[in-house]
């Protein structure tokens, strides 16, 4: 085993005769880590019981078919649900190419003792890290104002989450790519195909669930980022749906923060309201990224 | 290897699995186009440092380096305006603190008992409670703090005098915001500690409690202080929990009980509302944000410094 410089951890006193009082203190001990995992799941449940009761009465069709308002009895949130829609859609066009491309240069050509191409590798852990109210600044300043300037619009909100969320397409792709054997890949040029010809026809096709996984992850992760669109989203509330990507817009996670803002507890009900729409489309989601693992997981 | 070609094949519909091979020029100008691509998250690197850098530097213009990092008053919109960073960061560190007493024990806690007391089923029921919660906007915690937390359990339960927005709410809820990422990088670094370590201490007699804080634990330490300085940057760089539930009070003190703001919340709230480009407000923004990229960019390193050292030792 390559473990065996840390046994000397194991000589010696560390490690007491056993006793009467060792077992009792492993029961208490086994008690409080058992209490540690209950936490979470009281907090899990408390925090969903709270928003089922607060909102579950505010979930209507009419919701999702009215927009926003300064009365709480006619307000909805149309405008924020086609919004996020918008978001969902152009972010999925940009993060698909882009990170699927970045997976195979980095899985597939990129040699890893040149500087670049590890300067790439460091560079994608440390931007995984990088807060997210950080990408709303680089969106305000690159993308709705300064070089680009596209003002608070669709395509601004769509590149900026999709630019947050980008390591993660990266990251799942490339372990999507690498469970591709290498048996395959040789099969495919021992017969005479190209490199591309190998990913393209073999690998890739292989690696699709995998890298659809990430990218339902990714983009989960994305539609309920509130932080960066409070920066390049819409400052006051919109009462129209988007008609392309140059059009103002508001999301589902702006408004729901819109509403818990606002002093009259009715809109805080709404917010509950706005959050189970939003868990519900992110449990769709998730159980989706779960049913492709499941189906087309397969062992070489 | 049989089982392999047929899948191949399969994955390849159509007639001839290769077709007419293209001329090599072709894969030259994919693999230039795919470095491109790979170019994107370096490029986003460069646009966040030149925004925050660009406006940070025209920020210094107007207010010395010195007030900025020791004045202890942040008012940078008013007609007298107070330029000191220090009660930002003091909220900050505060929520953080907060957030990592509730999330460091809990998460070893759940770490130690997923990695070496669960049984394969427990587990397979337990890990994805905490996968959801990792799952869930932080604007649904947020929310979550300011309509329950703060006033059942803190207010109705704890008979604590708090202000509607405190740092303790948005701080212990934050912790679980937190709590995911600590239990499962820690679970992972217990995880690779090799069996033998744990079956040599069990033939010397110890018992579980003993394998695991004496044995395990300590040889996952590295691990487990990547995790939680992966922990303290999530919540030094988390917005909306301290945004809905923190208050937007500059305040320099200790009491968790008032209301306090963050950097982060502080960037969220000026740059909500249209603040003209280059205006001092519009700066701010890039100076508190060079501030917060700073603090978080070391604490990955040193993280990953950490984890790369366990990785070295059992793999």
């Amino acid at each position: 085993m390559s473990g065996a410089p840390k046994s000397e951890l194991l000589v010696g006193s560390v490690i007491p005769p056993a006793s009467r009082g060792a077992h009792l203190r492993d029961i208490g001990f086994r008690g409080l880590l058992i209490a540690s995992l209950g936490a979470s799941v009281l907090v899990l449940g408390t925090l969903i019981y709270t928003v089922l009761e607060d909102g579950l009465g505010h979930v209507s069709l009419d919701l999702l078919t009215r927009f926003p308002s300064f009365n709480p009895k006619i307000a909805g949130l149309e405008s924020a649900f086609t919004g996020t829609l918008w978001l969902m859609a152009v972010c999925a066009a940009f993060i698909v190419p882009v990170g699927v491309a970045t997976a195979i240069y980095l899985e597939e050509f990129a040699d890893n003792t040149r500087w670049w191409n590890r300067l790439i590798e460091v560079n994608i852990q440390n931007l995984a890290a990088v807060p997210s109210i950080v990408y709303g600044i680089l969106g305000l300043a690159f993308l709705v104002r300064g070089p680009i300037s596209l003002g608070r619009v669709v395509l601004a909100g769509a590149l900026t989450l999709g630019l947050l969320v980008l390591p993660v397409v990266i990251i799942t792709g490339r372990e999507a790519i690498r469970a591709v054997p290498p048996s395959i890949r040789e099969g495919s040029m021992a017969l005479g195909a190209t490199q591309w010809q190998t990913i393209w026809r073999q690998v890739l096709p292989a690696s699709i669930p995998g890298i659809a996984t990430g990218v339902i992850l990714a983009l989960s992760r994305a539609i309920g980022e509130t932080a960066p669109l409070i920066l390049v989203g819409a400052a006051t509330f919109v009462a129209f749906n988007p008609t392309g990507l140059d059009s103002g817009f508001t999301a589902l996670p702006l408004q729901i923060f819109n509403w818990i803002s606002q002093p009259q507890p009715e809109f805080k009900l709404l917010a509950a309201a706005g959050i189970l729409v939003l868990l519900s489309m992110l449990l769709a989601m998730n159980a989706m990224a779960i049913w492709l693992r499941n189906k087309y997981e397969r062992k070489w | 290897m049989e089982a392999a070609a047929t899948d191949s094949t399969r994955a390849t519909p159509g007639a001839s699995a290769l077709g007419v091979a293209s001329p090599h020029y072709g894969e030259k100008i994919i693999k230039v186009l795919l470095f491109s691509a790979a170019m994107v998250s370096v490029l986003t690197t460069v646009g966040i440092v030149a925004s925050l850098l660009g406006e940070t530097i025209r920020f210094f213009g107007d207010v010395s380096l010195k007030e900025f990092l020791t004045g202890t008053e942040w008012a940078p919109l008013f007609s007298d305006p107070k330029f000191g960073v220090l009660p930002l960061v003091g909220g900050t560190m505060l929520i953080t603190g907060i957030a990592l007493a509730v999330a460091v024990p809990l998460g070893l806690g759940s770490a130690i008992y997923l990695a070496e007391y669960a049984k394969p089923r427990t587990r397979r029921i337990l890990k994805p409670i905490l996968e959801l919660l990792a799952g869930i906007p932080t604007i649904v915690f947020g929310y979550f703090a300011l309509t329950f937390f703060t006033p059942t359990i803190l207010r109705d339960l704890a008979g604590l005098d708090v202000q509607i927005f405190n740092a303790l709410s948005a701080g212990i809820v934050m912790g679980f915001m937190v709590l995911p990422t600590i239990a499962s990088v820690s679970e992972d670094a217990m995880s690779a500690v090799p069996m033998s370590l744990r079956e040599g201490a069990f033939g010397l007699g110890a018992n579980r409690l003993q394998v695991s804080m004496r044995v395990v634990f300590p040889a996952a330490l590295s691990g487990i202080v990547a995790a939680v300085i992966l922990g303290i940057s999530r919540a030094i760089g988390e917005t909306m929990i301290v945004l809905v539930a923190g208050g937007l009070v500059p305040n320099l003190g200790v009491n968790p009980t008032e209301a306090y703001e963050t950097m982060t919340a502080f960037i969220a709230a000026t740059g909500k509302g249209d603040v003209p480009t280059g205006s001092i407000g519009y700066k701010t923004i890039f100076a508190v944000g060079t501030a917060l990229f700073l603090i978080t960019l070391l604490m990955n390193a040193i993280s990953i410094r950490f984890v790369r050292r366990y990785r070295q030792v059992y793999e």
